[in-house]
């Protein structure tokens, strides 16, 4: 099956059981299987008149309880950024699955492109963490759908997966695990009587237990800045307040959230950072380089959001340099070049979109930064 | 509703059990018709005798959009314009839940017009009450989709140079299955038609005409809040059989005001049903208690 | 006789859209993956036409796990239309195979390989009763000349991805495709005169 199908299967087995989408390519074929598939489990399908509206509904779904999500591409994905936002300060949980196309505006809707990195990140006007995962293959579609899902259910956010075309539009095998072997995580629920249960007030994790609407418990939940009871509190103190939980819930569980797989790093001399489809191309100049006998390593991002900050800080001092591969001008190698802090040099392989990176491209960077040229 | 300080000899308020007193003071003018509306609704809910914990209330942003805040529900405060959107996910997620979307004529029909008319044209199960005030009354009295032609806000301070949107002929034409208008003077007509549209199946309308002193009344010399209800109540006539294309919005010679539209129509959710069924041989509503996992 | 090496086989099917392309890409994929036990992947190009524009399905067939997942340099060029074959044909390896149908493609004598197979797919598929069954056609006649995965793999694979009430024509079509390829290989049909541009 396709990535996008995969996507929606890995919805379904997690739990997923309402849809609200709006047509555009390269993510159609989630919408697609979703209005095939949902009814037969007894969830609904809807397709709505925007992606604004898609959004909005997701939200109001998941405060009704149920497991939700929506799939988009470029534009929409800018149309979704203020209710994206509305799921961060209420804290609500769903899941997002960006197809990406090439940009800006209607750029390649037929094709690859990895340039919407920074706008998952930063979107939606204000400041807050987020979580994003980035699949490679139809297979990871699959599982990172179902982690989006737990890990939103977990830290009650809006969870974006960054796919993007060659992996939506991607025909590979999936294997569907058994039903009892996929770990499936639910949002905590309040363990105290109606009197004192305060929405916003967190465990020790940072984490606050969620009343569903029809609990009894008769929630307010606003976009508004609010106080534990979830009440608008307009000053600086309540801002702080609530600002500081939204982002230390996922800074201070990174080590939980954060998920990469390394190859070759014991000896990596040149070590390259990829991930999505990219990923695939810098493995394949990753062995290529070693076969030609260049000590090359790998880094792939299977989280995106957030960014492995310890790891690349550890690695860099030990290598020769660092290199990003991505389809955009240079995002994540901000990042890159942030963490690495100047312990080595750090470079960038890329296109704009369009086309997946050619191994050779990435394999000649490797080259040149062993010959020390960077 | 009182705009003053509670203390603590005040006696308790009959609707206290569906208010969130302890948000009180609210934060709308002296004499803003949003009080009125707010207490006609929580005397319809309390009217319909049914369990608070499945009622829920959804609103987008502006003066009226504070409701959400202030009534003692499950209640969801979203984003401008997003209010309907909202509470199609969060009615089809719980169909047991009865949803009321409360929200100002700007973030209905502006902002969040294009929800609007799919919503009702989807005939989503929901009561949606709309209060009319003419402009923006949030952001200090702009220009808002019910200005009528010609009056001034901080946006057109010459004179509107837009004709207005006639919102229960709209909403009638998108599909409503009832669609209702009163001035915020018809307490016990609004009151009542209220509680015909929570107990309506389907995308059920009620639009209040409803001052703002503070703003459209100041800036168009209309005198005090209680003169500006007066004037509206006399520019009203009650006219329940009239095609709702008829039913004049015009404050300069007519509001038409009753019900337009009563009738029955199957809802969204009739119909998924029904498509789908074949394929639904376990068809449940869907619920919390029914998501697997730990 | 199946391939049974670890080396990535990689193959471009090309046509116009609406001619089941991608769908053939996806069988040839499944065939390989879920019958023959064998990775693979396949992506495809299209444009913003539903019917009419260029389209490919791009194939890659492995014993092992394949990273890079486009096809720049075929080995096996499928071409269903004259524009897939000119857009396409310099992109065939020297050595590769090339597979057209006899009756949408004029070849130009120079492109031509050594190995090279034609079939009338779209017209055995009108015979057939409708033109949409080209593509299994020339999947059937694909089995017969590049046995790259198992013929019944393809047909289970035929069987899982069209719709119910097409499955008998469709398998029908396959084999229509893949016995008169089989004729060709023994000799025992000489194949129709391509028609070339010069």
């Amino acid at each position: 099956m396709n990535g996008d199908e995969a996507c929606c299967e890995g919805a379904l087995a997690v739990g997923c059981r309402f849809f609200a989408g709006y047509p555009i390519t390269p993510a159609t074929e989630i919408a697609e299987s979703m209005s095939r598939r949902l009814p037969k489990l007894g969830g609904i399908f809807i397709q709505m008149e925007d992606e604004i509206a898609s959004m909005a509904a997701i939200l109001g779904a998941s405060w009704g309880g149920v497991k939700s999500m929506t799939s988009t591409s470029g534009p929409g994905f800018s149309l979704m950024m203020e209710n994206i936002g509305l799921g961060i300060c209420t804290e609500t949980p769903c899941v997002v699955c960006n197809v990406q196309r090439a940009g800006p505006s209607t750029g390649l809707p037929t094709a690859v492109g990895q340039g919407d990195m920074m706008q998952a990140r930063w979107g939606s006007h204000g400041h807050y963490e987020i979580i994003a995962l980035c699949p490679a293959s139809p297979q990871e579609m699959f599982d990172m759908t179902i982690r989006a899902f737990n890990l939103s259910e977990y830290y009650r956010l809006p969870v974006i997966i960054l796919a993007d075309e060659v992996v939506g539009h991607m025909n590979e095998r999936v294997i569907i695990p058994r039903e009892d072997e996929i770990e499936i995580i639910n949002r905590r629920k309040p363990s105290v009587s109606r009197e004192d249960y305060l929405p916003y007030e967190a465990d020790a994790d940072g984490i606050a237990p969620m009343a569903n609407c029809g609990d009894g418990y008769r929630i307010h939940v606003t976009g508004l800045t609010h106080d534990d009871r979830g009440y608008p509190a307009m000053n600086a103190h309540a801002q702080e307040q609530m600002v500081t939980r939204l982002v230390d819930k996922i800074r201070n569980n990174r080590e939980k959230i954060i998920s990469t797989k390394n190859f070759y790093l014991d000896d990596a001399e040149i070590v390259v950072v990829s991930y999505g489809i990219s990923a695939r191309s810098s493995m394949q100049a990753v062995r290529n380089a070693r076969n030609e006998g260049i000590k090359a390593g790998f880094i792939k991002l299977e989280t995106i959001w957030p960014f492995p900050e310890e790891l690349i800080r550890s690695v860099a001092p030990q290598v020769k340099a660092m290199m990003m591969a991505e389809i955009n001008g240079g995002q994540m190698v901000l990042e890159l070049e942030r963490c690495a802090h100047g312990a080595c040099p750090v470079s960038l392989v890329s296109n704009y979109g369009g086309a997946i990176l050619h191994p050779a491209l990435i394999q000649s960077a490797i080259a040149k930064a062993a010959r020390g040229k960077i | 509703m009182t705009t003053s300080k509670p203390t603590k000899n005040v006696p308790p308020h009959p609707m206290d059990s569906l208010l969130r007193t302890e948000r009180i003071p609210h934060i709308w003018c002296p004499g803003c018709g949003i009080g009125t509306v707010f207490s006609a609704v929580l005397a319809a809910i309390k009217n319909t005798g049914w369990d608070p914990n499945t009622i829920a209330m959804v609103s987008g942003i502006g003066c009226t959009g504070r409701m959400a805040g202030y009534i003692r529900l499950d209640s969801f405060h979203t984003t401008h314009g997003r209010a309907l959107p909202f509470a199609t996910g969060l009615k089809l997620a719980r169909p047991q839940t009865k949803v009321i979307v409360v929200s100002g004529d700007g973030d209905l029909f502006a902002i969040g017009g294009n929800h609007f008319i799919h919503a009702a044209r989807r005939n989503m199960d929901l009561t949606v009450i709309c209060v009319n005030n003419l402009n923006y009354g949030m952001t200090g009295g702009q220009q808002a989709p019910s200005t009528p032609l010609g009056a001034k806000t901080t946006t057109s301070v010459n004179g509107s140079p837009e004709e207005p949107f006639n919102f229960s002929y709209l909403a009638s034409a998108c599909g409503a299955t009832y669609v209702a208008r009163w001035t915020a003077m018809q307490v016990r007509s609004l009151r009542s038609s209220i509680s015909e549209a929570l107990e309506k199946r389907g995308f059920s309308f009620v639009e209040v005409i409803t001052p703002c002193p503070s703003s459209f009344g100041r800036r168009n010399r209309m005198g005090s809040a209680l003169e500006m209800l007066k004037f509206y109540q006399g520019r009203s006539v009650i006219r329940g059989d009239i095609d709702p294309k008829d039913a004049s919005m015009d404050i300069d010679k007519e509001i038409v005001v009753g019900k337009f539209v009563d009738i029955e129509r199957p809802t969204f959710m009739d119909h998924y049903e029904k498509f789908n069924r074949p394929q639904m041989p376990q068809w449940r509503p869907l619920h919390p208690d029914t998501q697997k996992g730990r | 006789m199946i391939m049974s090496d670890k080396r990535e086989r990689h193959i471009l099917l090309t046509g116009f859209g609406g001619q089941g392309i991608v769908l053939a890409g996806d069988i040839l994929g499944k065939a390989a993956t879920l019958y023959d036990h064998k990775h693979a992947t396949m992506t495809q190009n299209y444009g913003p036409e539903a019917r009419g524009g260029a389209c490919s399905s791009q194939v890659i067939i492995s014993g092992e796990e394949i990273l890079f997942p486009c096809v720049e340099e075929p080995e096996i060029l499928v071409c269903m239309s004259q524009e897939a074959y000119t857009k396409n044909i310099k992109s065939l390896r020297p050595e590769g195979t090339l597979i057209w149908d006899t009756d949408l493609v004029h070849t130009r004598k120079a492109d031509l390989r050594e190995r090279t197979f034609h079939i009338p797919a779209t017209r055995f598929a009108e015979q057939l009763g409708t033109k949409m069954m080209a593509n299994i056609v020339m999947l059937g006649f694909f089995s017969a000349v590049e046995p790259i995965v198992h013929a019944e793999a393809l047909k289970k694979a035929v069987s899982d991805s069209v719709p119910a009430s097409t499955k008998d024509n469709n398998i029908h079509a396959f084999n229509k495709g893949r016995e008169y390829g089989q004729a060709i290989i023994k000799g025992a049909v000489k194949p129709e005169p391509g028609t070339h541009q010069d």
